[in-house]
C-alpha cells in the first residue's frame, strides 16, 4: 500500500468544480503513477480542460483534494507546482521573444538555477527539435513549431508530471508523429497526462485511458485491459458518450 | 522571482519600439517646455535681482516642469499599464505565470517593479536635464529631490491603479480607456479643489503631489500615496486570486 502511494505522482480525489449552478466537473478522481501516460478523452465541453486547469493550480476546485508528488496543491501551491509542467490548450507564448529567450524565462520562472539553465535549454531544444531555431522570434514560427516551443516550455524544468492539453492540434501528420514519439519518450521516466479527442493518438501512446463525459468519469481502464476484453476504444467511446447524452436530453 | 518577472517586463517593453518612442517623445516635450521656462527666467532676471530674496532656478524652472510632467505622465502611464494583465490574458500567457511556482503576489509585484524602473528612467532623464542648469548657477537640491520624489510616488500610484484596471479586462484598449477615465476624474477633483481648504483637497492626488513639488514633504501626503499604492496592489492580487477561485 505504501509502495503504491510512493510511486503515485499525481492524485486528485473527488474533485468538483461548479460555475454558478452549472457543474463542470463532478466527483472526478484521477491517479497517475510514475512512468505512466494517461489519455484523458472526452467530447468537446466534457470538462477536460477544466480538470487540467484544476490539477495545475490555475483554478481552485470547489471541493476535493489534489496532491502532486505527495504535496498538497491547495496548501502548498508553489511547492506542488514545481513538479508540474503544463501546456495549455493555447500555448502561452510571448511572440516578441526569441525561442531561447522565452525558454530561459520559462526556466527562471520554474526556479532552474543559472548553471543548469544552459544545459536544460540545449537538452530540451534537442528533444523538441528546435536546435536551429533558438534565435528565431516565436511570432515568425509556424503553428507546429510554436506548439513545440510550448511543449519545450513544459518540460524545461524536468517536472515529474507533464500535462499536455491537446498538443497535436493543428499539426501535420509528420509533426504529429514526432510529438507522439516525444510523449512516449517522456512517459518512460515521468508521468504524462494527454488530453485529446483523437482516439488513435491515445491508442498509440497511452498506457491508460480515462473518458470524461459531461463532467463525469465514465471509463477508467488500461489499454491492455481493453484489448483483453476485445473492446474497441472507438465503439466504447461512442457508446459511453452518446448513451448518457440521450438520458439528459 | 519578483526580479525575474520585472526583468521580463522590462525586456518586453524595450524589445518593442513602444518604450523607446515613449522615452523620446516624453523627453522631447519636457525639453521643449524646460527651454521655454529657461527663456522666461532669463527675461525675468533683471526684475528678480531687485527683489530681496528672489526665487531661483528651481522655483521658476524645475517646479513647473515637474507639474507639467505629472499631467503628461497621466496620459502616458495607461499606454504601458494597459498591457500588463489584459494582454497576457488575451495572448493566453497569463497561464504560464499562474502555473509556474510563483505566487500571485510575486507576479503583481514583479510587474509593478518593472514599470517603476521604466518610469524611474523617465524621471532620471528629467533630473539630468535640470542638472545642466548647474552650468549657470546653483540648484535648490532639497526642492529638486522633493519634487522628484513627489512625481515618483505619483507615478507609482498611477501604476498600481493601472495594474488593477488591467487585471479587470481582457482587452488592453479597454484597460487604457478605463484608466484614463479614472485619472482624468482625479484631475477634475484637482481642478475643483483650487486651494488647500475644505475636505476635497484631501482626496485629490494631484494636490498631494503639488505639496511635494512645492517642497513640503507632508506625512499626510506620504501616507496618502503609500496607502493608495497598497490599496490597488492588494485589489489586483485579490482580483487575480478571485479568478482562480471563482472564474
Amino acid at each position: 500500500m505504501n509502495d503504491e502511494r510512493e510511486c503515485l505522482t499525481l492524485s486528485a480525489q473527488h474533485i468538483q468544480r461548479n460555475y454558478g449552478a452549472r457543474i463542470a466537473v463532478f466527483d472526478f478522481t484521477l491517479q497517475l503513477k510514475k512512468g505512466e501516460v494517461l489519455g484523458l478523452l472526452g467530447p468537446n465541453g466534457a470538462g477536460k480542460t477544466t480538470t487540467l486547469r484544476m490539477i495545475t493550480g490555475n483554478l481552485a476546485p470547489s471541493s476535493g483534494s489534489i496532491e502532486v508528488c505527495g504535496v498538497d496543491l491547495l496548501d502548498e501551491p508553489q511547492k506542488a507546482k514545481a513538479h508540474i509542467g503544463y501546456l495549455p490548450e493555447m500555448p502561452p507564448l510571448y511572440l516578441e521573444m526569441t525561442v531561447d529567450e522565452y525558454l530561459r524565462f520559462a526556466a527562471r520562472l520554474h526556479r532552474v538555477s543559472n548553471e543548469r539553465t544552459t544545459h536544460a535549454l540545449d537538452r530540451c531544444k534537442q528533444r523538441c527539435g528546435l536546435v536551429d531555431r533558438g534565435k528565431q522570434l516565436i511570432g515568425t514560427l509556424s503553428k507546429g513549431l510554436q506548439q513545440r516551443v510550448g511543449i519545450a516550455q513544459a518540460i524545461i524544468h524536468e517536472p515529474d508530471v507533464i500535462i499536455l492539453d491537446e498538443p497535436t492540434v493543428g499539426l501535420d501528420p509528420n509533426q504529429m508523429r514526432e510529438i507522439r514519439a516525444l510523449i512516449q519518450d517522456l512517459g518512460k521516466s515521468r508521468s504524462v497526462i494527454l488530453s485529446t479527442h483523437i482516439l488513435s493518438e491515445v491508442e498509440s501512446v497511452c498506457d491508460r485511458v480515462q473518458v470524461m463525459h459531461e463532467g463525469r468519469m465514465v471509463l477508467n481502464e488500461t489499454l491492455a485491459e481493453l484489448r483483453q476484453k476485445g473492446a474497441n476504444l472507438e465503439t466504447e467511446f461512442i457508446r459511453l458518450t452518446q448513451n448518457s447524452q440521450s438520458i439528459t436530453c | 522571482m519578483i526580479l525575474v518577472i520585472a526583468r521580463k517586463e522590462l525586456y518586453m517593453m524595450f524589445c518593442s519600439p513602444l518604450a523607446w518612442m515613449l522615452f523620446a517623445s516624453i523627453q522631447l516635450l519636457f525639453a521643449w517646455f524646460f527651454l521655454g521656462r529657461l527663456d522666461a527666467f532669463l527675461q525675468l532676471q533683471p526684475q528678480l535681482i531687485q527683489i530681496a530674496n528672489p526665487p531661483g532656478f528651481t522655483e521658476i524652472i524645475v517646479t513647473p516642469v515637474f507639474a507639467l510632467a505629472a499631467i503628461v505622465l497621466l496620459l502616458m502611464t495607461p499606454l504601458l499599464t494597459m498591457r500588463q494583465f489584459a494582454e497576457e490574458r488575451k495572448n493566453h500567457t497569463l497561464t504560464l505565470l499562474l502555473s509556474a511556482p510563483v505566487s500571485i503576489t510575486e507576479i503583481v509585484l514583479g510587474k509593478f517593479l518593472g514599470l517603476i524602473v521604466f518610469f524611474l528612467g523617465v524621471i532620471l532623464l528629467m533630473v539630468a536635464m535640470f542638472l545642466t542648469l548647474l552650468v549657470g548657477g546653483t540648484l535648490d537640491y532639497g526642492l529638486l529631490i522633493s519634487g522628484g520624489l513627489g512625481l515618483f510616488l505619483l507615478i507609482c500610484c498611477f501604476i498600481a491603479l493601472g495594474l488593477y484596471i488591467s487585471s479587470l479586462t481582457t482587452q488592453p484598449v479597454i484597460a487604457a480607456i478605463g484608466m484614463l477615465g479614472v485619472l482624468l476624474g482625479f484631475w477634475v477633483v484637482d481642478l475643483v479643489s483650487s486651494d488647500y481648504q475644505g475636505w476635497i483637497y484631501l482626496v485629490s492626488i494631484f494636490k498631494q503631489f503639488e505639496l511635494f513639488n512645492n517642497g513640503l514633504m507632508d506625512t499626510f501626503s506620504l501616507a496618502y500615496f503609500l496607502l493608495f499604492i497598497l490599496f490597488f496592489l492588494v485589489l489586483t492580487i485579490r482580483r487575480l486570486d478571485g479568478e482562480r477561485l471563482h472564474g
